[in-house]
């Protein structure tokens, strides 16, 4: 699948401010008063700035409510009014303890909740998607909600929570790269049964539709080298997990813990990348355009 | 809606000859010519005279090359368009209801004013169906030309898609799929027709008729020593011409 940058950015900056605000809920750590304004803003810029950038890859954004409608079936339209919940109860959570030192400590607790719930409405939108099997599988939402805890507690400053969560996404992270590479050939889709031609015999593509370039291609055909993918991955890892649990096991100090937050969301933008980047749609075997087998 | 329906009273849908499919593109030209003028936003093209054109098609046509276990390889013509499955992923995923199929007749179609060029309802289509128009960011797809088949203002044998209308070879047939006495019903059981990607579970209401089998090579052999050449080398006068105009 094409990497947009505006996607990227927006499930992992709204992933990282939904996380902040599920600690912030459950009262890690307790603020009140300016300390919790300037963690809430912190919180409320990453989450909505995420939101924002979303529209920018829609080819008409002035028709974005429209998307509340179809809740039902849609996972995007649950993403949309499960983040308004999320933020509306969170709002009402951070005046009490902005404006009148109280933390009002169920609606934080619902607060959380609702923002965990869109984080995995987000990955839903990818998991759900038979055509993409790679992201077809319990991984993909176990990820999202994983590094939005991990990046959460960073943020929030609970060291030993972000140190337990961080490896434990290193580790999934892992898992995640390992099932992920065998997911197409068990999806059991190929070229013979997308042509319906394996009954004749092996099918290879002669002619393309269309010499040049179109919207499918661009959007969903889109192939990474294994050499170059094997690279990302490490440097992936290394800065989301590896670099950052050494940083924050070392003494404490709020450089190393600004340096461990920033390199573990340069590690999680560069594990987005991939996920966009290594996912392979279906389509690319009408257009013989598979990197593997 | 983004509800499907549980029950359509007719499948409308194409049955796709591939034995008689010979690639020549006019279905894809139609389609583009028809669905450029009528049924919502043009099919836009970018480009179209310059280095790199791409554009909007509602049907575009593959060639594979086949090869049997035994014998020689088959050229085989593969016409894509919107297979207006009954378990149309598209449409569920679909946040503004801008996708929905309709109950009396199955057609998937897209409300271009609700649509919002999120992308996603191509994301779930395993056949590259649908594509988003680049010009006005909405979504395209096949429409079964329904502002033709229920046309009272064309003559009843213009009361077709264009693609089928089209076709110099007949490949591509528009029926009820749901009556099971209809010419394309009849069609497909006769000739064995197929889903496509079966394994998606997209239940395709579109159906593709595999090629026939070919005949084999041993009817040729009768004749085929009388066949062969007579002389591999010119000799005589052919000869001494050949060896003379090679030294010149
Ligand atoms: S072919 Fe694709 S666009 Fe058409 S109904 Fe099926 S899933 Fe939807
Ligand atoms: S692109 Fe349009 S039709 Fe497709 S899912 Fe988005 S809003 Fe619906
Ligand atoms: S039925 Fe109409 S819209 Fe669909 S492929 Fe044929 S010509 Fe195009």
């Amino acid at each position: 699948m094409h990497p947009a940058p505006s996607i990227i950015l927006f499930t992992v900056l709204s992933g990282l401010g939904f996380g902040l605000l599920f600690w912030l809920g459950l009262g890690f750590p307790p603020v009140t008063g300016f300390s919790a304004f300037a963690f809430f803003t912190i919180a409320y810029l990453l989450a909505i700035g995420g939101l924002i950038s979303s529209t920018f890859h829609l080819g008409n954004p002035q028709r974005a409510l429209k998307a509340f409608t179809q809740w039902q079936t849609s996972w995007l339209s649950r993403e949309a009014w499960l983040s308004v919940f999320a933020l509306t109860f969170m709002g009402l959570y951070a005046i009490g303890a902005v404006f009148f030192a109280t933390r009002i400590a169920p609606l934080g607790w619902i607060g959380s909740a609702l923002a965990l719930a869109t984080v995995y409405a987000t990955s839903m939108i990818y998991g759900q998607l038979k055509t993409v099997p790679r992201w077809n599988q319990p991984t993909t939402p176990a990820l999202f909600l994983m590094l939005s805890l991990a990046g959460g507690a960073l943020l929030a400053g609970q060291v030993t929570y972000a140190l337990i969560l961080i490896t434990l996404s290193g580790v999934l992270q892992g898992a995640v790269w390992y099932l992920g590479d065998t997911r197409f050939a068990k999806s059991g889709t190929t070229m013979e049964t997308a042509t319906g031609l394996g009954t004749i015999g092996k099918v290879t593509a002669f002619e393309p539709p269309h010499t040049g370039n179109n919207y499918l291609l661009k959007e969903m055909v889109h192939v990474v080298g294994r050499k170059h993918s094997q690279k990302l991955r490490i440097i992936a890892i290394t800065l989301m997990a590896i670099l950052p649990i050494i940083l924050l096991l070392l003494p404490f100090s709020h450089t190393l813990g600004a340096l461990a937050a920033l390199s573990h969301l340069a590690g999680v933008l560069t594990s987005r990348w991939l996920f966009f980047a290594e996912a392979e749609h279906v389509i690319g075997l009408y257009y013989g355009k598979r990197e593997s087998t | 809606m983004t509800q499907l329906p549980t029950h359509t009273e007719k499948k409308l849908g194409l049955v796709i000859d591939l034995d008689t499919c010979v690639g020549c593109h006019a279905c894809v030209v139609s389609c583009k010519g028809w669905n450029t003028e009528n049924y919502g936003a043009p099919l836009s093209d970018q480009d179209p005279y310059g280095a790199d054109p791409t554009g909007t098609f509602l049907n575009r046509v593959h060639s594979y090359e086949v090869q049997p276990n035994q014998g020689v390889a088959q050229l085989i013509h593969f016409p894509k368009s919107c297979l207006h499955c009954d378990d149309a992923p598209c449409v569920t995923v679909c946040p503004t209801g801008a996708s929905y199929k309709r109950v009396e007749d199955g057609i998937v179609l897209v409300n271009e004013s609700d649509c919002i060029g999120c992308g996603l309802c191509a994301w779930a289509c395993p056949y590259g169906a649908r594509e988003m128009d680049s010009d006005q960011g909405v979504m395209k797809k096949c429409t079964l030309c329904v502002d033709r088949i229920y046309n009272e203002n064309l003559p009843e044998e213009d009361r077709q898609p264009a693609c089928v209308r089209t076709c110099p070879s007949n490949a591509r047939h528009f029926g009820d799929l749901a009556d099971s006495e209809s010419d394309v019903s009849k069609l497909v059981a006769e000739r064995g027709g197929i889903d496509l990607m079966p394994e998606q579970g997209t239940k395709p209401v579109n159906k593709y008729l595999p090629p026939r089998p070919k005949d084999t090579w041993d009817q040729i052999d009768i004749l085929a020593p009388l066949l062969d050449p007579v002389a591999e080398e010119p000799k005589g006068f052919l000869g001494w011409l050949d060896k003379t105009l090679e030294k010149l």
